[in-house]
């Protein structure tokens, strides 16, 4: 039962890429409807403004003009406000402050681009040039842009229910204990940091195409998203477009997520209720200049933090306070970030006993701010990874010294912020991390660089993230108003070919290709035999989706599952018709025998004899197909040891990556050629928040990177070759033993980064995104210290 | 973007009836600013007066000691030509540097002329080399053409036909490019002639492309990467945004003029 070509390990290339290499990928914006129209939102121009009027009139008269409807209008339908699905109470027990959130905006609106009507006409460009004719007449209010702003007294307040625009108020860990802690210590590290605001930016804009079928009363939704099944059922549940079984969502090809494309948003609730109103196909398509202002934003954290250690460099205590920035509205799984998503992950690699974290999350007249590729995680990595190393520096220990010092070693781990480490060795990616980047050869290249003028820093980053998204009771306890099970279906065909149903979504992940292999694996197929089916909720049973690096750990499992029933049953066919016990049945080299006998089916014999149900055993059902629901009892906690090596410019500040070294622990690897791709793409973005991108808004809530003119996405030319290597312990709770991959370059590489320019600089005061000018300002700085001393 | 109409002028007379007859008609040089403003709604010009296809708008040839570019040639044309890189190599490698490929093939040194972006490329090798600007009326020193923010001196009707640039004894190009645009956030060119020294700047000014009268005067008196380190450039008429306060535009000046004169 092991498949060494296509099988578990096997570097198969993707399945996938044939279509989308030749341009055949079918995604929502290929879609065309008969009779469909198109969407154009008219969107508030103003940070923060009371909606005075609306005067549609003259893009009514418009020839090609289908439509103008408004907010009004929507309520009126009694379409539901968009909500945030996990509830999070703040330390008194009162619970977090959700204000409404209308998908267009009725009285007030609250962030640039708050959509307050739609224009729907025969084209595209006819509805955009219709949107610019509608007249909305505004009162402009005062603005909070900025989190810290927006929490002082007297700071305008974004949503009635909000005083102070506080969202919550929340703890975790034990105050008292981190403050002895820090007491007992002797010596105490504490840095400001603030983690920048990023836009996802995925390849492949929102898109969506709402069709209403006026005879069946059923509504069609083609969109981009992570998890149909999720949009379906907040759509009916919450939304009140229609319920459950007369709503299919198809999520097709998807060029990218990021978390972006988890959330409903107002665009697809708008274009699914449009298309019941105008009764004609409504398509919409985000630009990326939309894009920038209408998906959700990620991080976005201020923090200050105390890390206290005894003479020998071990933790005696650490208390962080964090104000989170949620933006104008609570996005879906936005209270969960800045909280169990990342507060939980305070500890590191690290055996911290008293740990005590504050959580603040805040309204401002900015774009909402949700998960985003890591999630919480990268906020608790860099804040702990930017303390460790500079620890290590004002204590005069080599920051892999201090780290290990403080190194968790036995597992399971229970940590003071209520998550179980259950295995990892961070001392072997440690130590292959610093082998593969030469660490001991350093000395020598930060001299040659600086004989060419250039100042060479090399800085580490020991990551721990928890992913394979979630025990559903856990997660239910802290809140969630959803479980994080996944669900898989094995059809084995009458021809032995076999289809994967899964609730999973790949949107450049690879399932295609990394599903096929566990089942070639497994029944040891080729695995041309084998098809994923994926992202339609009218073919798929039901699924939670993919984020949070939860397809292998959880969507995977569950496929693994319902194999395991599939494959009792083969065993039971195969004994009644090989007259053998179930026990002696192998599955090989397409057959399936009795070991040690000549006596053999052919795989498709056994599905087809399952489907003919001529000859089967007493009492059994007909059918070769079987489902599972896998719900996980533990989060996964991949971990590793990044280095970067850059070498700065002192003349004008430009920083380059000239090495980036990674040792990552995800488990059992399926593809190792995706899952390094995997880690090529996160650490990207991980560089990219390092050095380059930020979203910036001015203080009248106006977006000052609002295209990639000003916004900088990272350049292959950016990027160094990574050095990508693995040193894996077993995940013990999943059946295959996976940890996940999807985010870890993106939670572990920022903080990598920014030790190793302050190592360069000599300056530990230093804030993403180290561009140029903050790289330059920063060295400024240092020779003004120096020159002052 | 907005309905429009597209004319393909066969001569410069055609051309100039065609913007007499519509305020709102425009040239069509090349569109590498102009077709991404309108996709924005930004612009929403009634026709586009498409001039490439004009009789000697397009070449590169040598009149004696002097360089002739005809408007519409694409970037990638000024950059691959033998006769440019052996009369002014600092143009050839600053025109290989414009943009991306796709914009180098497509954008025109007259239309980037004519716009005058505040960090285009080309007005600052146009001002430091003493060019030329030829058009349909008459001819003006690049000294007297640029005039701010996308100011130039051209009248209503007039075209750029061509840019002459005189000879250098040496010269060069540095950019630092702007991390999200790649635009000049600071370009400096330098250019050691008949009359002198003369250096303008790119990306960093208020009002658009400016000589740096500090920089003349320093390597003036020292044509070295010391000289140009040394200068006090000062802050004044610089720009700050989110990418460069003018402090750290004035320390790129100086940096890109000392790496400019390196590799002069």
């Amino acid at each position: 039962m092991a498949n060494g070509a296509t099988g578990i390990g096997a570097r198969v290339k993707r399945k996938e890429d044939k279509r989308f290499i030749t341009g055949k990928g079918k995604y929502t914006d290929d879609v065309r409807m008969e009779n469909q129209a198109y969407a154009a939102f008219v969107r508030s121009p103003h940070a923060h403004a009371n909606v005075k009027s609306i005067d549609k009139s003259a893009a009514l008269a418009m020839e090609g003009v289908v439509d103008v409807l408004d907010g009004h209008q929507l309520t009126g339908d009694e379409i539901g406000n968009i909500i945030c699905g996990w509830a999070v109470n703040s330390k008194d027990g009162s619970p977090m402050n959700m204000g409404a959130w209308s998908a267009l905006a009725t009285q007030k609106v609250r962030y640039v681009g708050d959509a307050v009507a739609v224009v729907i006409a025969d084209t595209q460009q006819l509805a955009r040039i219709a949107a610019e004719a509608v007249e909305v007449e505004y009162e402009e209010l005062p603005v909070a842009a900025r989190a810290d702003k927006a929490l002082e007294a007297g700071a305008p307040e974004i949503h009635d229910n909000a005083p102070g625009n506080l969202i919550y108020d929340w703890e975790i860990g034990d105050e008292t204990k981190a403050d002895a802690g820090l007491a007992a210590a002797s010596h105490i590290t504490e840095m400001e940091i603030t983690n920048n605001r990023l836009s996802p930016n995925p390849m492949e804009p929102r898109s969506a195409v709402a069709t209403y079928d006026e005879a069946e009363e059923h509504y069609t939704l083609y969109t981009t998203s992570q998890n149909p099944h999720v949009a379906r059922l907040v759509l009916s549940a919450f939304y009140n477009v229609a319920p459950e079984h007369k709503l299919r969502v198809i999520a097709p090809d998807v060029g990218g997520g990021f978390g972006a494309k988890i959330y409903i948003y107002p665009e697809e609730i708008t274009c699914l209720w449009a298309s019941m109103k105008t009764n004609r196909s409504v398509k919409w398509t985000s630009d990326r200049s939309e894009a920038f202002i209408t998906d959700a934003h990620g991080r976005d954290h201020i923090s200050t933090a105390k890390m206290g250690f005894d003479e020998n460099g071990k933790i005696t205590g650490f208390k962080v306070d964090t104000i989170a920035n949620l933006g104008a509205y609570m996005s879906l799984f936005s209270s969960s970030v800045p909280t169990y998503l990342y507060a939980t992950l305070l500890s590191g690699q690290y055996d911290i006993q008293n740990l005590h974290a504050n959580v603040r999350a805040v309204y401002t007249n900015t774009v909402p701010v949700d998960a985003y590729r890591g999630a919480g995680r990268p906020e608790a990595c860099y804040l702990i990874e930017r303390m460790m190393e500079t620890a290590a520096r004002e204590l005069g220990m080599k920051p892999a010294e201090l780290r290990a010092k403080n190194f968790v070693r036995q597992f399971p781990h229970e940590t003071p912020v209520i998550m179980t480490y259950d295995s990892g060795d961070f001392d072997a990616n440690l130590a292959q991390a610093e082998a593969a980047a030469d660490v001991a050869g350093f000395p020598a290249r930060q001299g040659e660089a600086a004989k060419r003028g250039k100042m060479r820093g090399l800085g580490y980053s020991c990551y721990i993230e928890a992913c394979g998204i979630a025990p559903s009771a856990a997660v239910g306890g802290l809140g969630a108003g959803v479980g994080l099970w996944e669900s898989a279906e094995v059809r084995v065909n009458p021809v032995g070919t076999i289809e994967i149903l899964t609730g999973s979504h790949s949107h450049g992940q690879g399932h295609e290709t990394t599903f096929a292999q566990i089942v070639s694996e497994r029944f040891d197929l080729p695995i041309e035999n084998v098809a994923i089916v994926h992202g339609d909720t009218d073919k798929v049973q039901f699924g939670m989706g993919t984020y949070g690096s939860r397809s292998g750990a959880v969507g995977m499992s569950a496929i693994v599952k319902a194999m395991d029933k599939v494959e009792a049953k083969v065993r039971k066919i195969a004994a009644h018709q090989l007259e053998a016990s179930e026990d002696d049945i192998v599955i090989e080299g397409g057959e399936v025998k009795v070991a040690g006998t000549d006596k053999a089916l052919g795989w498709h014999e056994i599905g087809l004899a399952a489907y003919t149900a001529h000859n089967l055993p007493p009492e059994m059902e007909p059918g070769l197909k079987e489902s599972a629901f896998y719900d996980p009892s533990n989060f996964t906690f991949p971990a590793g040891c990044y280095i970067c090596e850059v070498e700065v410019d002192p003349d004008t500040g430009k920083t380059e990556v000239v090495q980036f070294t990674a040792s990552d622990d995800f488990g059992t690897i399926i593809n190792p050629m995706i899952v390094e791709g995997q880690v090529h793409g996160g650490l990207a973005q991980g560089i990219g928040q390092a050095m380059m991108e930020q979203v910036i808004y001015d203080d009248d809530g106006q977006l000052i990177t609002g295209s990639y003119m000003d916004y900088t996405m990272p350049r292959a030319a950016d990027l160094p070759f990574y050095s990508v290597h693995h040193a894996s312990t077993t995940c013990p709770g999943n059946p295959l033993g996976m940890k996940g991959c999807g985010e870890a370059g993106a939670i572990g590489s920022p903080p990598a980064v920014i030790n190793a320019i302050t190592d360069a600089i000599g300056n530990n005061n230093l804030s993403m995104p180290a561009t140029p000018q903050n790289v330059w300002n920063a060295l400024q700085a240092a020779s003004a210290a120096q020159a002052a001393e | 973007m907005y309905p429009t109409k597209y004319t393909k002028a066969a001569s410069i007379d055609d051309a100039v009836k065609a913007l007499g007859a519509d305020d709102e008609a425009t040239i069509l040089a090349g569109g590498q600013t102009l077709i991404a403003t309108m996709k924005q709604h930004l612009a929403a010009p009634s026709e586009l007066v498409d001039v490439r296809g004009i009789d000697g708008m397009v070449g590169i040839s040598l009149e004696g000691d002097t360089l002739v570019i005809g408007a519409a040639t694409t970037h990638a044309d000024v950059a691959g030509s033998a006769d440019v890189q052996k009369h002014s190599p600092a143009l050839a490698s600053l025109a290989a540097g414009i943009g991306d490929p796709a914009v180098r093939h497509v954008g025109t040194i007259g239309g980037s002329v004519a716009n005058n972006d505040p960090a285009a490329d080309y007005p600052a090798a146009l001002l430091a080399l003493g060019a030329t600007v030829v058009t349909n009326q008459r001819e003006m020193a690049a000294d007297a053409f640029f005039d701010g923010l996308f100011g130039t001196a051209l009248e209503e009707g007039e075209i750029i036909t061509a840019v002459k640039f005189p000879k250098a004894q040496a010269a060069a190009y540095a950019k630092f490019p702007q991390p999200a645009s790649l635009f000049a956030l600071v370009g400096v060119f330098v250019a050691k002639g008949a009359d002198g020294v003369r250096v303008s700047v790119t990306g960093a000014g208020d009002e658009g492309v400016f000589r740096s009268e500090p920089l003349e005067a320093a390597l003036g008196a020292d044509w070295s990467e010391a000289a140009a380190k040394g200068a006090d450039v000062g802050t004044d008429g610089l720009m700050s945004d989110i990418h460069g306060s003018a402090g750290y535009r004035a320390n790129l000046i100086k940096v890109m003029a000392a790496r400019a004169v390196a590799s002069a």
